[in-house]
């Protein structure tokens, strides 16, 4: 674990840079992040985050197969979103832990 | 009379119902169970068929042989589950009422969930090898083929047995050595995993066993489509794979009925405490096997380990006591890697697989993420096993718990 200072705050953050509360999150944290990852946060981008970090909060898992029936988005468009490894970066970028692949 | 009913009767249903059947009393309780099928399909078996090393009447018998006296059979399609009566509605317009009710209907595999997969090369040069169908048209393919760009692809996760696809091209290697063809052939395995497995562990022991085999591995993939045409795949973010014989694992998904019953996830798998193995949102509902969603394999192995726990809580429910059984996520999987050799894991949902002794401490005879013949010995008795005692609800002498004595970290 390290802190980091984000957008003016100060964030811990896991191992693999993953924030470890993401209560402390705002979209300002959010561009920062995505700017390290080579991405520039749009209108959909948040949208999208904002879909993630509600679900998150529920409880409930993400899946690219879950994003891809949001409503938000499809499957295709979130690859276009967050090229290469879309949950791995959204959720990063989104403040929230990286999704366990269990099975 | 009280009313257990068990919907499905594969692996874990038949466990349950042998179980169930020695504690509850005959004069009060009524036992019954359902199933759209009358054949029992010894899954694990379907690895061996495209190898020519099983058959299709290795891995079948009747589902009558594996009941016990005093269970109600009836073979039909399930419907609907209707929670807030405590009734199961039938295909042939048949309702079941029900003081507690199991769901054990395992997961499916759907190829149609990805476009092009059923399209004109399907059992032509795509094949599955998760249905006895698939397995048996691909052991007739693989009689005559001449080699090429073998790809064998992970849909989505999760999936039954997820050491499965790895068994299949450890197998896939030496079955094309010992045929003198392993240099006109080309494996390559494509996951969405980041790498061999999940765990770190286990990860690195099978991914550097792909590369000793010259097994390419293509990590991250999540697959979008099949392009026949070109005989390639694609993924949602353009990555294409070409191939000319594809393997699928399909996505897997739970029962339609889970969807239309309200009771599942995306995926229609039934949504369930992870420790009590209850329904989330209905007491008198358990749920065991491929069924359930809770975070650990679907395996057979889990669910013979979790119905131990089953039957404590069933009772403790059924008695109104506390459930005081707490499921660990045990698992515990051979793993083929050819040439008459095998691994094993064995983890839970803390403890990732670790090297060692199973399941004597220092003893074995069993190796921990070695490789070793004793180890595919032990995979092949376990079809034994599974007709005659598992399938029987028989204890054997495993701990349903999983030990940490015998693993080093
Ligand atoms: C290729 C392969 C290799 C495997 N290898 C291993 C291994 O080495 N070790 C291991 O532990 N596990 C292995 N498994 C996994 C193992 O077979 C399963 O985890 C296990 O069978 C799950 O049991 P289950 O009772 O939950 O589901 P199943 O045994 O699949 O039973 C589900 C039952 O429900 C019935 N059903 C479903 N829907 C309905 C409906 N609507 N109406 C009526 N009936 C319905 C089905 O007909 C079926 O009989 C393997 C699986 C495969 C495919």
């Amino acid at each position: 674990m390290s802190t980091k200072t984000i957008a003016g705050v100060e964030v811990n953050l896991n191992d693999e840079g993953y924030m470890e509360d993401a209560s402390q999150w705002t979209k300002e944290i959010g561009a920062e992040i995505a700017k390290e990852e080579g991405i520039e946060l749009t209108e959909k981008h948040y949208e999208l985050i904002e879909w993630i970090r509600n679900k998150v909060a529920a409880g409930e898992g993400l899946t690219i197969r879950g994003i891809g029936k949001s409503g938000v988005v499809n499957a295709k468009e979130f690859y276009g979103l967050f090229p290469g490894a879309p949950l791995k970066k959204a959720t990063k970028i989104a403040g929230v832990p990286k999704p366990t692949s269990c099975i | 009379m009280k009313k257990l009913l068990i919907l499905g009767a594969g692996t874990a249903g038949t466990m349950m119902a042998n179980k169930m059947r020695k504690v509850l009393s005959r004069s009060d309780w009524d036992i019954t169970i359902v199933d759209q099928y009358k054949t029992h399909y010894y899954q694990p078996g379907f690895l061996f068929i495209p190898f020519g090393i099983y058959n299709e009447q290795d891995v079948i018998k009747p589902k009558n042989d594996f009941f016990p006296v005093g269970v109600n059979v009836i073979f039909s399609a399930i419907e609907k589950v209707e929670a807030d009566k405590n009734r199961v509605l039938l295909e042939d317009g048949i309702s079941l009422k029900y003081d507690y009710l199991i769901i054990a209907t395992g997961t499916r595999t759907a190829p149609e969930e990805t476009d092009g997969l059923m399209g004109n090369l399907w059992y032509k040069d795509i094949f599955d090898f998760y249905t006895i169908e698939g397995a048996v048209a691909l052991a007739n393919h693989f009689k005559t083929w001449k080699g090429g760009k073998l790809v064998v692809n992970i849909t989505e996760l999760p999936y039954k047995c997820p050491v499965a696809p790895l068994e299949f091209v450890f197998f896939a290697d030496a079955f094309f050595t010992e045929r003198g063809l392993r240099d006109k052939v080309d494996i390559t395995y494509v996951t969405p995993l980041p790498g061999a497995f999940t765990k770190p562990r286990a990860t690195k022991m099978l991914g550097e066993l792909l590369e000793q085999k010259n097994i390419n591995i293509v990590p991250d993939y999540n697959i979008m489509e099949v392009d026949n045409e070109n005989k390639k795949i694609v993924d949602f973010g353009g990555k294409e794979v070409p191939f000319d014989c594809l393997v699928t694992v399909p996505t897997n998904l739970g029962a339609d009925f889970i969807e239309t019953s309200g009771l599942g996830d995306d995926m229609n798998f039934v949504k369930t405490d992870k420790f009590t193995l209850q329904q989330v949102d209905h007491e008198n509902i358990f749920v065991i096997g491929d069924a359930s969603n809770i975070p650990t394999s679907k395996a057979g192995s889990v669910a013979h380990f979790a119905a131990e726990i089953l039957e404590e809580n069933l009772l403790c429910a059924i008695e109104g006591r506390e459930l005081t059984a707490k499921f660990d996520g045990h698992a515990n999987c051979y793993i083929e890697t050819g040439y008459g050799k095998g691994t094993l894991i064995d983890f839970n949902y803390d403890t990732e697989p670790l090297p060692g002794s199973f399941p004597f401490p220092g003893l074995g005879p069993f190796g921990l993420l070695k490789i070793t013949r004793t180890n595919h010995y032990g995979k092949l008795l376990f079809r034994w096993i599974y007709w005659h005692i598992l399938l029987k609800g028989k204890d054997m002498p495993i701990e349903s718990e999983m030990q940490m004595a015998g693993k080093k970290l």
